[in-house]
């Protein structure tokens, strides 16, 4: 039985996350062997340009709600307007972005449509026609392949940076569908008093490239030449758990067990000896650097680069070549 | 205040090594250890207690070994613990382990909050406690990483909560749910008398008959799915050491990361 693919489009500030863009590439590849059609669906407070990239990025069709109680993402209002939309479409295949937004949203739309939940996969085929996500547990140390039971609703949600979107055909047509929103202002029982964002810095899940620093670096003033060859590469600061638990830097750039699982094309870690706890976060980062006054630390199991040297000195010196070579 | 506190019994990753892989150290008898984020979680509901009074029940779905982990709950120093335990509720889903905790919940009774954590390490699914504020129809806060304020007489929190781009502030009524991060606080370790206390605790087992559950509604078979674990592929040890000086390292790093075209 063919099985329609609907993909929930993310918008932050207005703007859809890249993310969603890799959901829709995700139901791209296993649309085909699916046999359904692909939906996009947008929620927001001035939708119609991300409704027309999401034609241009593959939908067929597009739910749109177009609401002011809708303009930040809150998990009961898009939840329940989901779960409305679903009622109307047979069993299908339910894909977003495994963003903190997204994982809520999936599962709360699951536990309102009693779908299966396959939650921050790293891969989807299909296996004799059915659906098959593939997904790590146990902080990396195991890996499970889900398979939906049942005839209903699937819910899937697809890790940050894995699924490359394809580029835009700007001559795609699709149908647009409007519905109204399910819950009024009043009725919505959250309210965002106020909004921090992280500006100028490169968010930590998204970067392509983090250096990050570890009980090495020694102290606070430690993690000034991390940041600073961060910055020459344009990349995201991170830290291990120790660094964090030390008062050194901030929680919001822990990778690791209860910290961040991040994805990059390059991890540099400094003094950062590679506690199984922070190579849960990280192992799977394409280029792997490893820069640490031993000799022998765990990381360099899973390090493709290591210099065994004082970061203090290296740091220093790597920041300035990156900046003569990139000319930045 | 009457809380709830919902922990989580998992894998002690700190075991892993050459010769506890992932699936030993899953199996049954492997060490196990109050799921990391749940700690958290035990904390933010003792405070919340400390401050406005109430009691503090923490309620663990899982295995009859699970009430180790409640007996840290209690030498932390929560008021009761509950273990909902049934061999029909075993290799559930997050959806079904949702249905039974909100059985058990309804069951307590009457609750201002409900505590979880972000995530348990072992599934990693960040689902459960999600879905059980949308069966139980509350209020969900997720992701917060400071309760700011927590109001009983006016059925109201307020809570900062941390988002991938953003921290947001953020108001619900009461009662809700919220799930917490690691900056939220500072878990404090088990007291002595506690753990003393918790030694002699009678902890309640649960079962399906206990929550009126039809035992067909849950565990595996009830499950919107099924998967297979398997170790992930090992990876080849292949470093290349990068000797020199720094500005001869520095040139050759470089290098090597523009061959890789990461850079």
């Amino acid at each position: 039985m063919a099985s329609n693919l609907i993909v929930w489009i993310e918008l932050v500030d207005g703007q859809a996350d890249p993310i969603a863009w890799q959901a829709m590439a995700a139901a791209g590849k296993v649309a085909g062997d699916l046999g359904g059609s692909l939906t996009a669906v947008v929620f927001g407070d001035g939708v119609g340009e991300t409704t027309r990239q999401a034609i241009e990025a593959g939908a067929d069709r597009v739910y749109t709600a177009d609401d002011p109680s809708l303009g930040r993402y809150r998990v009961e209002p898009y939840a329940k307007l989901l779960a409305r939309i679903l009622e109307h479409e047979p069993p299908s295949v339910v894909l977003m972005g495994a963003s903190t937004a997204g994982l809520e949203l999936s599962a709360y739309v699951a536990a309102l449509a009693g779908a299966g939940l396959a939650p921050d996969c790293t891969d989807l085929h299909v296996e004799d026609g059915r659906l098959a996500a593939v997904r790590p547990a146990l902080v990396g140390n195991l890996v499970s392949t889900v398979t939906f039971r049942g005839t209903g609703h699937r819910c899937v949600t697809v890790r940050r940076n894995i699924f490359q979107p394809a580029d835009p055909d700007p001559s795609r047509t699709g149908e647009i569908i409007e519905v109204p929103a399910v819950l009024s202002g009043d009725e919505i029982p959250t309210r965002v008093t106020s909004v921090e964002t992280a500006d100028g810095t490169v968010s930590l899940t998204e970067a392509s490239i983090i250096v990050s620093g570890g009980r090495g670096v020694g102290g606070p003033e430690g993690f000034q030449p991390v940041r600073e060859l961060a910055d020459a590469l344009g990349g995201a600061l991170g830290a291990s758990r120790a660094a964090v638990d030390a008062g050194w830097i901030p929680y919001a750039h822990q990778v690791g067990q209860t910290g961040k699982t991040v994805q990059p094309d390059l991890y540099i870690a400094c003094g950062i000896s590679g506690a199984i706890q922070h190579l849960a976060g990280m192992k799977n980062a394409r280029v792997i650097v490893a820069i640490n006054k031993d000799a022998d630390v765990p990381l360099y199991k899973y390090a493709h680069y290591g210099i065994a040297g004082d970061l203090f000195s290296y740091l220093p010196a790597i920041a300035e070549e990156v900046r003569k070579r990139l000319g930045r | 205040m009457n809380i709830i506190a919902l922990v989580k019994q998992t894998p002690d990753t700190a075991q892993l090594s050459a010769s506890m892989d992932g699936l030993k150290l899953s199996a049954e008898g492997g060490p196990r250890i109050v799921n990391p984020w749940d700690e958290y979680t035990l904390e933010t509901a003792i405070q919340a207690r400390e401050e406005h009074g109430g009691k503090v029940t923490a309620l663990c779905l899982g295995p009859p070994e699970a009430a180790e982990a409640l007996k840290t709950a209690l030498a932390m120093g929560v008021d009761e613990a509950v273990l909902v335990s049934d061999p029909a509720m075993a290799d559930g889903d997050s959806l079904t382990s949702a249905r039974i905790l909100v059985a058990a919940i309804r069951k307590i009774g009457a609750f201002d909050l409900i505590v979880g954590g972000r995530a348990a390490i072992d599934g990693n699914t960040a689902a459960t406690a999600v879905q059980v504020a949308a069966l139980l129809g509350v209020p969900l806060v997720s992701y917060v990483a400071e309760l700011r304020n927590l109001d009983p007489s006016d059925r109201t929190l307020s809570a900062v909560r941390l988002l991938e781009k953003a921290r947001e502030t953020v108001t619900s009524r009461l009662p809700a749910l919220i799930t917490v991060v690691k900056e939220i606080n500072e878990p404090r370790y088990p007291s002595l008398i506690g753990i003393r206390k918790a030694a002699r605790a009678n902890i309640p087992i649960w079962g399906c008959k206990d929550l009126s559950l039809d035992a067909a509604a849950v565990g595996a078979g009830a499950s919107g799915v099924e998967w297979r674990t398997e170790l992930p592929p090992v990876r080849e040890a292949h470093i290349e050491m990068i000797d020199g000086g720094p500005e001869d390292a520095a040139r050759t790093l470089v290098d090597r990361l523009m061959e890789e075209k990461v850079i």
